[in-house]
């Protein structure tokens, strides 16, 4: 035991694998939040009045709210003040070519593995990269457009599709729902925004990369999926980060609509900065997720959540229409210092309305994974179904993996039903890989991917290499 | 070919081996039989490399020294265990297991990784060995088998890493004669003058199906009689009564109500 202990420590002393920093000529704005730099963001991004007045709106709101403190988080306090609240790369790149993107841009995209050109070449991927605040590049437009799918950024969407975001931006996560959804609402900056006309299936896996590369400098993402009646789309959300020494702030706001019978997939691989072996440095990810589905429709969140030294995260569904249809599958691991406090709630309002949750959460060296989990049963939905089935896997003696779940049915017809487990990666299994000739490394990142099976076949195929490639990397530098 | 020394092993202070001494040469069969707590399992561990045991002596197999390597080399070297106990591992699928274990030996071993499609028909061979259905293969490793299952599970590993040297513990127990009967044959079937096995087993009933070059008795942790398989059959008889004193010259004299202490 004392053994494995030992290799445990060591290997997860082992250095963040993406942790580089590009030098980008970046315009930063000076650090602080009044209203006035509500009004610089707004200014800077040439966005409509309404807008500006949604954004300060938000901001009032946000000063009378206090950060929420009931998580099972330790986190140090934040100051907003210090913090800037607008970076840009300078240097804004034709959009329809990938060779006059930034070479630097392009080389950091090498490093992290994510071959843009290759993509669009081979895996009939639409990328929508994001460094920083403003979208660098934007390919596969065409062939969207020709299916009607409007996939851009969220400022174009502001200039180009201004009815449609007027109409439903704040409609699923009002500004003020909390703390840091409002404080998204005041000074996002830039996000996706993915509108599918009725009766479209999107032709394409969408996906954005995010990245966070201005030195201190909060990251306010805010994404807008619109999927009307009949339609279908799947979008993938993946992010790494480089390495820094002070907290950076995250704190994202998604809504997704789903209209009649349509159904959005939203699958994401989540791999900030965690800090390091002490809990220096590292993303603090303050995430505000949500979506409602409307008559018939399905919504379904697949996370993969390896970063970040904070991640305060529940992807929900209000299950408004009547036979609508709710998922939540998540991997969260925790190691070195990372404390994860994340879930899904699901509100049935509607009749017949189903819901599933399948919770995996590892806990390494001195991680700590909380799942919380709402499932909300209103007077209104009858026959509502929940499944909820909530695994904690620990490795190690210093982690610790907790499970919160919240049940309220207020109709009796409701079927709940709630499993948990919790188990540790064994001496035994890995003896007997290492008897088959398994390195422990092999043997662990195998038993620990076994473990996540479940969820792994949720997310499209080549976003489940990734995050397997990803939770091995990710166990290299936490167990043994 | 394995040439056991003086071996000893001891968890915590206690001793479970006390200077085993064995040889076995390429293509024997050797059957180690025992009561409980005699140290049979711990031999095999012990030659594996389970974490947890005081280990002393020497154990090379084809002149390499097992003891210092770790548990993964030895399985490079070709040492193969069949668990009595194999664990379950949920979600990761059967072939997949197999086909890392086989591909992780052979990159240690300097050969070239098998690809999916090859090692499907690896596979489909050691399949209708232990007469295992397609969708064996497709189920996650061990978990949700029976005992039988699980057993031949073992002996179909066994078939895919193609060992110098199986230790086959307890393989039969928890077996119906069916299963009893299954696995046998597939050892049989994996008998070959390079390969040389060590069956761990209570009961000679095993023997009947496997029969082996010699048997061993393994009484606190060492060997205190060897000989042929008419051994085998004269504890089936008397049972390990005679030889829990040491005293072997007269053991099958010696009366009963002696021998129980």
């Amino acid at each position: 035991m004392s053994e494995a202990l030992r290799e445990i420590k060591e290997l997860t002393d082992a250095a963040y694998e993406y942790g580089f920093s590009t030098d980008l000529d970046t315009d930063i704005a000076p650090p602080g939040l009044t209203e006035d730099t509500v009004r610089l963001i707004s200014g800077k991004k040439d966005e409509p009045e309404w807008l500006l007045e949604w954004r300060l709106k938000a901001f009032k709101a946000w000063q009378s709210m206090d950060e929420p403190d009931w998580a099972k988080l330790e986190i140090q306090p934040i100051d907003y003040q210090s913090l800037s609240y607008w970076a840009a790369p300078t240097s804004k790149p034709v959009l329809d070519s990938m060779d006059d993107v930034d070479p630097d841009i392009r080389d950091m995209f090498d490093k992290l593995g994510i071959p843009l050109h290759e993509q669009k070449m081979l895996s009939n991927v639409a990328v929508d990269a994001i460094v920083d605040s403003v979208s660098v590049t934007t390919t596969f437009k065409k062939t969207l457009a020709e299916a009607g799918v409007i996939f851009c950024s969220f400022s174009e969407a502001v200039q180009d599709h201004p009815e449609l975001v007027r109409e439903h931006l704040g409609s699923v996560v009002p500004v003020r729902d909390n703390y840091f959804a409002a404080l998204n609402s005041a000074v996002f900056s830039d996000g996706s925004f993915c509108y599918i006309p009725a009766g479209v299936r999107c032709p394409m896996e969408l996906s954005t990369y995010f990245r966070i590369n201005a030195e201190n400098t909060g990251q306010f993402e805010r994404t807008l999926i619109i999927a009307e009646e009949d339609s279908h789309v799947s979008y993938l959300e993946g992010c790494t980060a480089p390495q820094r020494d002070e907290n950076q702030l995250h704190a994202a706001v998604v809504e997704l609509v789903a209209k009649d019978r349509s159904e959005i997939k939203y699958s994401t691989v989540q791999n900030w900065y965690p800090g390091d072996e002490n809990g220096v440095g590292g993303i603090y990810n303050f995430v505000t997720k949500r979506g409602r589905a409307h008559t018939e429709a399905k919504i379904s969140w697949t996370q993969v959540e390896t970063g970040s030294a904070i991640t305060w995260k529940y992807p929900s569904v209000i299950l408004q229409g009547d036979r609508s249809i709710g998922e939540f599958y998540s991997v969260a691991l925790s190691t070195k210092r990372q404390q994860a406090d994340t879930g899904t709630k699901m509100i049935h309002i509607g009749a017949d309305t189903t819901s599933s949750i399948i919770s995996k959460g590892i806990s390494a060296a001195r991680g700590q994974n909380t799942y919380r989990g709402l499932v909300k049963v209103l007077r209104s939905a009858e026959n509502a179904r929940n499944y909820t089935q909530c695994d904690s896997l620990l490795i190690g003696k210093e982690c610790g993996a907790h499970t919160i779940p919240y049940i309220e049915v207020k109709n009796p017809s409701a079927q709940v039903e709630h499993e948990a487990s919790t188990s540790t990666v064994g001496e035994d299994q890995l003896y007997y890989c290492r008897q088959r000739g398994m390195t422990e490394e092999d043997a662990m990142s195998m038993i620990v991917n076994g473990f996540c099976r479940e969820v792994f076949d949720e997310l499209p195929m080549e976003f489940a290499v990734e995050a397997q490639r990803l939770l091995s990397v990710s166990l290299e530098g936490s167990v043994g | 070919m394995l040439h056991v020394n003086n071996l000893t092993a001891s968890i915590g202070g206690t001793p479970i081996l006390n200077g085993l001494d064995l040889n076995v040469g390429s293509g024997e069969v050797h059957a180690i039989m025992g009561p409980n707590g005699s140290g049979k399992s711990t031999f095999a561990h012990a030659l594996a490399g389970r974490d947890g045991y005081e280990i002393a002596g020497t154990a090379t197999l084809d002149g390499v020294n097992l003891l210092d390597m770790e548990p993964e080399a030895r399985a490079a070297a070709g040492l193969f265990i069949g668990f009595q106990y194999p664990v379950e591992i949920p979600g990761v699928n059967n072939m997949y297991f197999l086909r890392t274990a086989l591909n992780s030996v052979r990159r240690a071993r300097g050969e070239t990784e098998i690809g999916a499609r090859d090692f499907l028909s690896v596979a489909q061979e050691a399949m209708d060995l232990v007469e295992m259905k397609q969708d064996f293969l497709h189920r996650a490793v061990n978990a949700g088998f029976s005992g039988g299952e699980k057993k031949r599970n073992e002996i179909l590993q066994m078939a895919v890493m193609e060992p110098r040297l199986a230790v086959l513990d307890e393989t039969d127990s928890g077996l119906d004669i069916d299963a009893l009967r299954i696995v046998a044959s597939g050892v049989n079937a994996l008998r070959g003058p390079e390969r040389s096995m060590i069956v761990i087993t209570h009961y000679q009933r095993l023997l009947n199906y496997i029969k082996p070059d010699f048997v061993h008795v393994l009484v606190d942790g060492q060997i205190v009689k060897s000989g042929d398989h008419t051994l085998a059959l004269h504890l089936e008889d008397h049972g390990y009564a005679d030889f829990v004193n040491h005293d072997l010259d007269d053991a099958p004299e010696r009366p009963l109500s002696g021998a129980v202490r």
